[in-house]
């Protein structure tokens, strides 16, 4: 069996494969790197799959914490493996926007699903997950609520500053001016999804677009970006794990290379 | 490994020198000027002006991580944080006039080129406005065409001649063209070794080390019309052959030179070991930049036209086009599997056209590439994790290649 691991910024993602490369454990705990959400998210995907840990044959680990995750066989950027998830259960996709807590990147893809090329956000935290985690509180609603919150607005308010500090500000005068809660939830959304596409437009787009990371979980923000880069966009069932899959094919992958 | 070691000791003591040497003359009452890195010293080291580059010493204090004082005071002092951290750092320092990165005496003449940036033009213009003491300025127009025109050259050529006749003002001596021409002649055969010296990083494995380009630039920038930097460059030359004849690669041996890179931009001085080591250990040596050309500074002896011409042809105060065309063809003289393009937060002018060069030059050459955030001295705008994590996508984009290449 087979192990891939995901330790994000803000969350823990696991998949477990078997020699087939089906899918027979997966989970996902929204606490990442520095806590004890590694091992949980592995305990529970194996509790899943109905596996002990001596079963596991082969692991691979990526995201933002995985040097300190030790027990791995090898360790694979969180591009590469994206690109490796996406490619498997989207063999069309071309271009993979992947948005987490703390990271934004676009990945372009060749037709074997290979890493042309891919872009990342500045070291700022704007146009990431950090940046609708901050908006979620200063509108004091929960992040999972935000995305019904903006379908509501009709008008979204401009939200001019990149940086998520001044952003957070800016929204609470918007606020004090009186815009309706709803406009200023829709703008947010909006300006994620205008960093998004900037960061898009430094590379040449080619459709399939696929999404994935905690933020396509929003729908409102997958329907503004797709607006804003007028190209559809697709999501896997499980765009939060695409990493972790992608790890867990690379130990696959190394096992039958052995 | 003794040999290295020597060149090595051989810059350090030159540096130390140069420095003290500097202090030395302030105490004594001579004339000390303060210096754009790539201006035409060759005026000044004719007149024997102590000389000294506050971008190089910036870069030391960087270097040694001493910059985060120096900033903050001249936040102080009301430089916003997007003003360039090299005229941050040295505008701090003409005020507090000591740094345990080594001290540099306080100016008594401004000497400022703008074929580096235009920021050097208001940074060197305040300090000689604070210290009230005279300004010398070069412009160097921006070479919208591909090469430096007819008309550059005549307006560049006037401008030495100008600064010639204030130098004789300034220090009440006659400016004595016979040794003008030597030092013309100096410093463009130290030029010559410099680049002859990092060239022998085409050779595959490179028996160079890019980083130490880095290191050594400090003498390229501050001993270019002295005889002593130029024996420093033959003996590194040398160096490099040896090794190059016995077949060694920049590190230790066994030490495998996997992959080879070209950097982009300025280095990222507090973070200059973890860089290299990071680097290092995915076996990536950065086996060139746009360094080795900047200060290839060569033309004929006593020919104003052709020394005009040198000074205005620095790849940053050259269009598009070029700096496509000098990268691409970097990739190819040095078998470049990566480029490693740093985007500095400090530097304005690089910053501008990167994503677009990087968009050719990936269009020219398929090579792959990275950009990182990151600051030649404000250690603050850079993330180590986050260097790493594009550094690692790097090598898996190159092995990749490796692989699809072996399986044709």
């Amino acid at each position: 069996m087979y192990l891939g691991v995901d330790i994000g910024s803000s969350s823990s993602k696991a998949v477990i494969l078997n020699q087939d490369a089906k899918k027979i454990g997966e989970a996902i705990l929204n606490i990442g790197t520095g806590s004890n959400g590694p091992q949980e998210v592995i305990g529970q995907a194996l509790f899943q799959a109905g596996l002990q840990r001596e079963a596991i044959r082969r692991t691979v680990v990526t995201g933002y914490g995985r040097m300190t995750f030790t027990s791995a066989d090898r360790q694979i950027t969180e591009i590469s493996c994206h690109a490796k998830g996406v490619h498997f259960v989207m063999p069309n996709a071309r271009t993979v926007i992947d948005i987490g807590g703390q990271d934004a990147k676009v990945i372009c893809l060749d037709q074997s699903g290979n890493v042309g090329n891919f872009i990342m956000n500045e070291k700022c935290a704007a146009g990431t997950g950090r940046f609708l985690e901050v908006m979620a509180r200063v509108l004091n609603c929960k992040l999972e609520d935000l995305s019904g919150l903006a379908d509501r607005g009709d008008n979204g308010v401009t939200i001019s500053s990149t940086c998520t500090v001044f952003a957070e500000s800016e929204v609470i005068s918007q606020l004090s001016m009186g815009q309706r809660i709803e406009d200023v939830a829709l703008g947010a959304h909006c300006s994620i999804a205008q960093r998004i596409v900037g960061l898009c437009n430094r590379v040449n787009i080619v459709p399939e677009v696929v999404i994935t990371g905690g933020v396509a979980l929003n729908r409102n923000a997958v329907h503004c970006i797709s607006e804003e880069l007028k190209l559809p966009i697709s999501r896997p069932d499980d765009p939060q794990g695409m990493g972790a899959l992608g790890a867990a094919l690379y130990a696959l992958e190394f096992d039958k290379e052995r | 490994m003794e040999e290295v070691k020597t060149s090595k000791q051989m810059l350090g003591e030159l540096l130390d020198k140069h420095y003290s040497d500097a202090l030395e003359a302030k105490k004594n009452g001579q004339l000390v000027a303060w210096a754009t890195s790539i201006s035409p010293q060759e005026l000044l080291t004719t007149m024997g002006i102590h000389t000294v580059y506050p971008e190089n010493h910036a870069a030391a204090i960087g270097a040694r991580k001493c910059a985060p004082e120096f900033i903050s005071h001249s936040k102080g002092n009301g430089y916003s944080v997007d003003i360039c951290s090299y005229a941050r750092v040295n505008l701090a320092y003409m005020e507090l006039l000591h740094s345990e990165a080594g001290d540099i005496p306080k100016p008594d003449l401004i000497f400022c080129c703008n074929n580096i940036c235009n920021t050097v033009i208001k940074w060197y213009e305040n300090i000689a406005k604070e210290l009230n003491i005279p300004m010398i300025v070069f412009d160097l127009p921006f070479n919208h065409e591909y090469e430096v025109s007819k008309q550059d050259v005549r307006y560049i050529k006037g401008q030495f001649l100008e600064a010639i006749q204030k130098l004789e003002e300034i220090t009440g001596r006659k400016f004595d063209y016979d040794k003008f021409g030597e030092v013309m002649k100096i410093s463009s055969e130290t030029s010559v070794w410099w680049k002859k010296a990092a060239m022998k990083a085409m050779t595959k494995p490179s028996p160079l080390n890019g980083f130490d380009l880095f290191n050594y630039m400090a003498t390229i920038v501050c001993m270019r019309g002295t005889t002593e930097g130029m024996d420093l460059f033959k003996l590194w030359y040398e160096q490099l052959c040896e090794k190059e004849a016995k077949g060694l690669g920049p590190w230790k041996p066994g030490e495998e030179e996997k992959y080879r890179v070209m950097w982009d931009g300025i280095a990222c001085w507090p973070y200059l070991g973890p860089t290299y080591k990071t680097l290092r250990k995915y076996g990536i040596n950065m086996v060139t930049s746009t360094y080795p050309d900047s200060w290839y500074i060569v033309y004929e002896q006593n020919d104003l036209d052709g020394m005009a011409r040198a000074y205005s042809s620095n790849y940053v105060n050259r269009n598009l086009d070029f700096g496509v065309d000098n990268i691409t063809k970097l990739v190819k003289d040095y078998q470049l599997d990566g480029i490693v393009y740093h985007s500095n937060r400090s530097c304005k002018l690089m910053d501008f056209r990167q994503f677009e060069v990087q968009r050719r030059v990936e269009a020219n050459t398929g090579v792959p590439s990275v950009i990182f955030d990151g600051d030649q001295t404000d250690p603050s705008a850079f993330s180590l994790a986050q260097f790493e994590t594009r550094i690692q996508a790097l090598v898996e984009m190159m092995e990749k290649r490796k692989q699809m290449a072996g399986e044709k």
